[in-house]
């Protein structure tokens, strides 16, 4: 039972440690706050501007998740187009191969040009960084389907559609899945690097006002908080996943 | 249900003097003329079959067996329309071979059963596909999963069955539409011996009481020769029959067939043949 505790606790345990060793480190050599805040400085920050902190947390989340699912909308009748019709498949796949090879960074302050400084030019950021990802993991999942499944189906006569409703689509779920994890890490750097191009709201913008005021202890605890949304939402589609795939390979 | 079927078909070619009769009396289930199959172009083909004539009598069991790479799975690919033959043709029933048909059901060596299905959706995905009525396929399904001993586990992921309960359940589901014509392509293949050995007897029950025409694709010569009325011993690449007998031997078949002077003595003839071709 004692080994049971421990193994539970042991990364606990780690982070604890760390937390401290930090807090010692600081406290030890004087550091200046405005280098590197103590944990409980950044701690009593983050409750004195708990509002603020509320407010632009929630304007991240938003561009975050509206972004995330948009590229989900998208993505997934591009995939089954790209899929099951060789023509198209040769058309688009270069474009979006091309697409995907430009760094998004690169892409930020354009897209802000075109669209202005609101909640739309992040969100079509966090799109384009969620897309990709998405989409090839469910057309490689759409593949996936065993030689012999496909024999069982076509010794049944079964349509394309019957074998597309039977057989891909379930087979394809866990691809899916395994696509909107890598996507949703994604979708916060996205939603961060539209606000740090231009912005009046959102943790990026906060991360980029306070470390521009020396207010490093404000920053950390924006950071801290864009670390825990990115983890929370990551889990989020992994609970989601342990409920819909049942099932193993 | 499966019994009153048996009694009910009209003259079943079952007792072995008779077969003869009845393989002259009945368009075969299954006849091949001058059939070859030619993988790969160019530089790089293969001949993997043929060229080969053959003919399955109505309500019989016939046994493939073959080494390894003599054509004898793209023989029952070809059967089950699934292939197309290079040369030669095929018909199933008199008429000419277009595809795959209801009437003709398949157990793969693997199980293939959907992962994510339950055993008894499994067994019902004929009836799904094939749109039959869903209340008495659904009481089939439960009859054959009774049949099978599977009755307790119809609501059971695959994963949480054994080896051999798989298979059970893959039978289950080939013979749900209750078919003409059951294509086995190794299917106790991917089991243990002693499973294999249970199973084997478990489908010669089943079959017999099926009274269906069937093809067995093993490189088992024992599981071949308990479970046909037909042998057929295939040479190796490109696949042609070298032997093609008749299994006389009674039934039911149980463990102590393969004690009979006759099972011995085929058993010798078979594995002699599949010896030599690997000399020469």
């Amino acid at each position: 039972m004692w080994k049971a505790i421990a193994g539970r606790s042991t990364t606990p345990l780690t982070y604890l440690a760390l937390v401290i060793v930090w807090e010692a480190f600081v406290r030890a050599f004087n550091i200046p706050s405005w280098i590197l805040p103590s944990p409980s400085a950044i701690a009593a920050t983050a409750v004195t501007w708990a509002p603020e902190l509320f407010f632009h947390s929630l304007a991240t989340l938003r561009e975050t998740l509206i972004g995330f699912v948009l590229a989900l909308v998208f993505s997934l009748p591009l995939a089954v187009v790209i899929a099951f019709t060789t023509t198209l498949r040769r058309l688009l796949y270069p474009i979006l191969l091309g697409l995907q090879s430009i760094p998004k960074v690169a892409l930020a302050p354009l897209v802000i040009l075109w669209l202005g400084v609101g909640e739309l030019p992040k969100i079509v950021i966090v799109v384009l960084v969620c897309f990709f990802p998405i989409l090839v993991n469910v057309v490689a999942g759409f593949e996936a389907v065993p030689k012999a499944m496909l024999d069982l189906m076509h010794s049944l006569r079964a349509s394309e559609m019957s074998i597309f409703r039977r057989l891909r689509i379930p087979i394809a779920t866990p691809h899916l899945f395994t696509g909107c994890k890598v996507a949703i890490t994604f979708a916060v750097i996205g939603a961060v690097i539209g606000e740090f191009v231009a912005a009046q709201e959102g943790l990026g913008y906060l991360i980029l006002i306070s470390s521009a005021q020396s207010q490093t202890a404000l920053a950390f605890a924006a950071i801290l908080l864009l670390t825990v949304i990115s983890v929370v939402l990551f889990y989020g589609i992994e609970f989601l996943e342990k409920r819909l795939v049942t099932w193993s390979p | 249900m499966i019994s009153e079927r048996r009694s009910a078909r009209d003259s079943p070619p079952r007792a072995n003097d008779s077969r003869t009769d009845a393989r002259a009396q009945d368009t075969p289930a299954i006849k091949l003329a001058g059939v070859t199959k030619v993988f790969g172009s160019g530089n790089e083909v293969v001949q993997a079959l043929g060229p080969l004539d053959l003919a399955v009598a109505t309500g019989t069991f016939v046994s493939v067996v073959g080494p390894s790479g003599c054509g004898k799975s793209t023989l029952l690919r070809l059967i089950a329309g699934l292939d197309i033959p290079t040369e030669g043709k095929i018909w199933r029933y008199g008429a000419a071979l277009d595809g795959p048909s209801r009437e003709v059901a398949i157990v793969f060596q693997e199980h293939v059963l959907f992962p994510w299905a339950s055993v008894l959706e499994n067994v019902m995905l004929p009836a799904d596909v094939l749109g039959l009525p869903k209340a008495p396929a659904r009481e089939r399904a439960f009859r054959l999963l009774e049949t099978t001993g599977l009755k307790d586990f119809a609501g059971h992921k695959p994963h949480m069955l054994s080896g051999g309960m798989k298979q059970r359940a893959a039978f289950c589901r080939a013979l749900l539409s209750d078919p003409q014509l059951l294509l086995l392509d190794e299917p106790f293949g991917a089991l243990d011996a002693l499973t294999r050995e249970e199973l084997s007897l478990e489908l010669s029950r089943l079959w017999q009481d099926l009274g269906r025409t069937a093809l067995l694709i093993t490189h088992d010569i024992e599981e071949a020769i308990l479970l046909g009325d037909r042998l057929i011993v295939m040479s190796s690449r490109p696949g042609r029959p070298r032997l093609d007998i008749s299994v006389d031997l009674p039934r039911p078949r149980d463990v102590n067939t393969a004690k009979h002077p006759r099972f011995v003595e085929i058993k010798q003839m078979a594995r002699g043949l599949l010896f030599t071709r690997e000399q020469d």
